[in-house]
């Protein structure tokens, strides 16, 4: 269904939804575009004309500084129009449903959407509704996916590792909450990665992980031994509730990734994360800081990634 | 019709610049032919000049009716643009459109001296006001023909002919 949705009857990107089967070519032809976006950050003119006149409206129904500052910056790069509408206090709360609010703004003259949803399904169920030329970018839905947030991490690892074929990549933490863990593990699996270890005890882990071709670890030691990359994930307090976990405390302790745990990486290993970092809770700051980091790149190479994105979506319905 | 090789066309582009280089100038090549022929001229010339290679993807007038091209490269243009006299070097001129696109990308990197244009074949069919300051050589060919500069596996260099499709 998302295959079809996310797809033109060319094989050419028409919505991003998710990473569950996009073909490694798209994935592949992502990165290889983004490649060409990051140099643009250096130019005197950090702009392209390539959405020149098309308006993108950013539809956060859940907040989230970061990227959508990332997914403005990226429009506004690629020349589009941009219209940050935050909806957690808007219409929604007045009544309005979900395919109003997107049928209200489609008659404004939208060009695309990029939503963030707290609920899974929301960028699809817009996606089904939108009229042909408008394209639908998902930027985070409930616990499904955070596709953009899983290609940035993937052009992170191609950026140092020059390639994922020869990978021992960990996941380590809060998977069972995370969209993000999703998302890495179905682009790490379509671009060959032969080793994808999810690293975290076993309340923090969906009951079906096994299913998604990983390998299950339940203790830091042997989870990040050898590794080659290393992504951490946030543990996300206001997603739990109650007693999944003891104390950040207890779980710094056994968590935390910490600058002794460390050694058991590879000596040239790269530690990810995607933001918002709580340092002491799953991440040391010396490690947060330190030689083996790469995450304020990470940040850095989401906006050429999403401008990658946008403009291929863009200019699929040609 | 008998296509001219390229190398003898790159010779005489070659003769025609050298009499004209400046010293502060620099050279870009249009991706994928243009930096072919650029490669090859800088043998000839046998002056170090800076040189850089240009995608002009982001800058096309056609996105809009067909798309992103599938294959990106980077741009990279390694020296200041500002000030500088810079030579855009592209294997085929024909509606001009593309070197529209380059100039507009040069100029987002600084503001030039100027620029002159060397094309390999200036096939006419123009739809802009664009014309090539040194070309190897100038024929007129119909709307329905198609020249374009190949490269073997081993680095030679050859002019195809094709009928139909743009």
């Amino acid at each position: 269904m998302s295959r079809n949705l996310q797809l033109t009857d060319d094989g050419r990107l028409r919505h991003l939804l998710t990473l569950d089967g996009l073909p490694a070519r798209i994935l592949t032809q992502i990165l290889d575009t983004a490649e060409s976006f990051v140099s643009i950050g250096d130019r005197e003119v950090k702009k392209v004309p390539l959405l020149r006149g098309k308006a993108v409206f950013n539809l956060f129904f859940e907040n989230s500084t970061r990227t959508r500052t990332t997914f403005e910056i990226a429009a506004k790069r690629l020349s589009a129009d941009v219209f940050n509408l935050n909806i957690a206090t808007s219409a929604t709360n007045k009544g309005e449903t979900l395919l109003d609010t997107v049928a209200n703004l489609s008659a404004m003259q939208a060009d695309m959407f990029v939503v963030r949803h707290a609920s899974s399904g929301a960028p699809h169920l817009i996606a089904r509704h939108v009229a042909p030329h408008i394209s639908v970018v998902n930027a985070g839905d409930g616990r499904c996916a955070h596709p953009t947030q899983g290609l940035l991490d993937m052009f992170t690892i191609r950026h140092y590792k020059g390639g994922f074929h020869n990978l021992r990549v960990a996941i380590v933490g809060d998977v069972l909450h995370s969209r993000v863990a999703r998302s890495q593990i179905h682009a790490l699996t379509t671009l060959g990665c032969p080793e994808v270890r999810v690293v975290a005890p076993k309340t923090l882990l969906p009951r079906d992980v096994e299913s998604m071709g990983v390998h299950v670890h339940h203790k830091m030691e042997t989870g990040i031994k050898d590794a080659d990359v290393i992504i951490m994930l946030r543990l996300q307090n206001e997603r739990m509730q109650g007693d999944l976990l003891p104390s950040a405390g207890e779980y710094y302790k056994n968590w935390g990734l910490t600058p002794d745990k460390m050694k058991r990486a590879r000596p040239d290993a790269i530690v990810m994360h995607p933001g918002p970092m709580n340092r002491g809770v799953e991440i040391d700051s010396d490690v947060a800081d330190g030689k083996h980091s790469v995450i304020l790149p990470q940040v850095t190479f989401g906006i050429a990634v999403r401008m990658a994105v946008m403009s291929m979506v863009a200019g699929s319905g040609a | 019709m008998n296509l001219a090789d390229p190398n003898q066309l790159i010779d005489q582009l070659a003769e025609q610049i050298r009499p004209r280089l400046q010293p502060d100038c620099a050279l870009l090549g249009i991706h994928t032919g243009g930096v072919w022929v650029m490669e090859a001229l800088v043998e000839r010339l046998g002056v170090d000049l800076p040189r850089g290679v240009l995608d002009i993807a982001f800058y096309r007038d056609d996105f809009s009716r067909i798309g992103l091209h599938p294959e990106v490269k980077p741009s990279s243009i390694p020296f200041e643009v500002d000030g500088r006299h810079i030579l855009l070097i592209d294997d085929v001129l024909y509606t001009g459109r593309t070197i529209r696109a380059a100039m507009n990308l040069v100029f987002d990197y600084g503001r030039p001296a100027s620029i002159r244009l060397a094309v390999l074949v200036d096939r006419g069919g123009r739809e802009l006001p664009v014309c090539a300051d040194y070309a190897g050589v100038r024929m007129e060919l119909e709307a329905g023909q198609n020249i374009s500069l190949e490269q073997n596996d081993d680095g030679h260099l050859r002019l195809v002919m094709k009928k139909g499709a743009k």
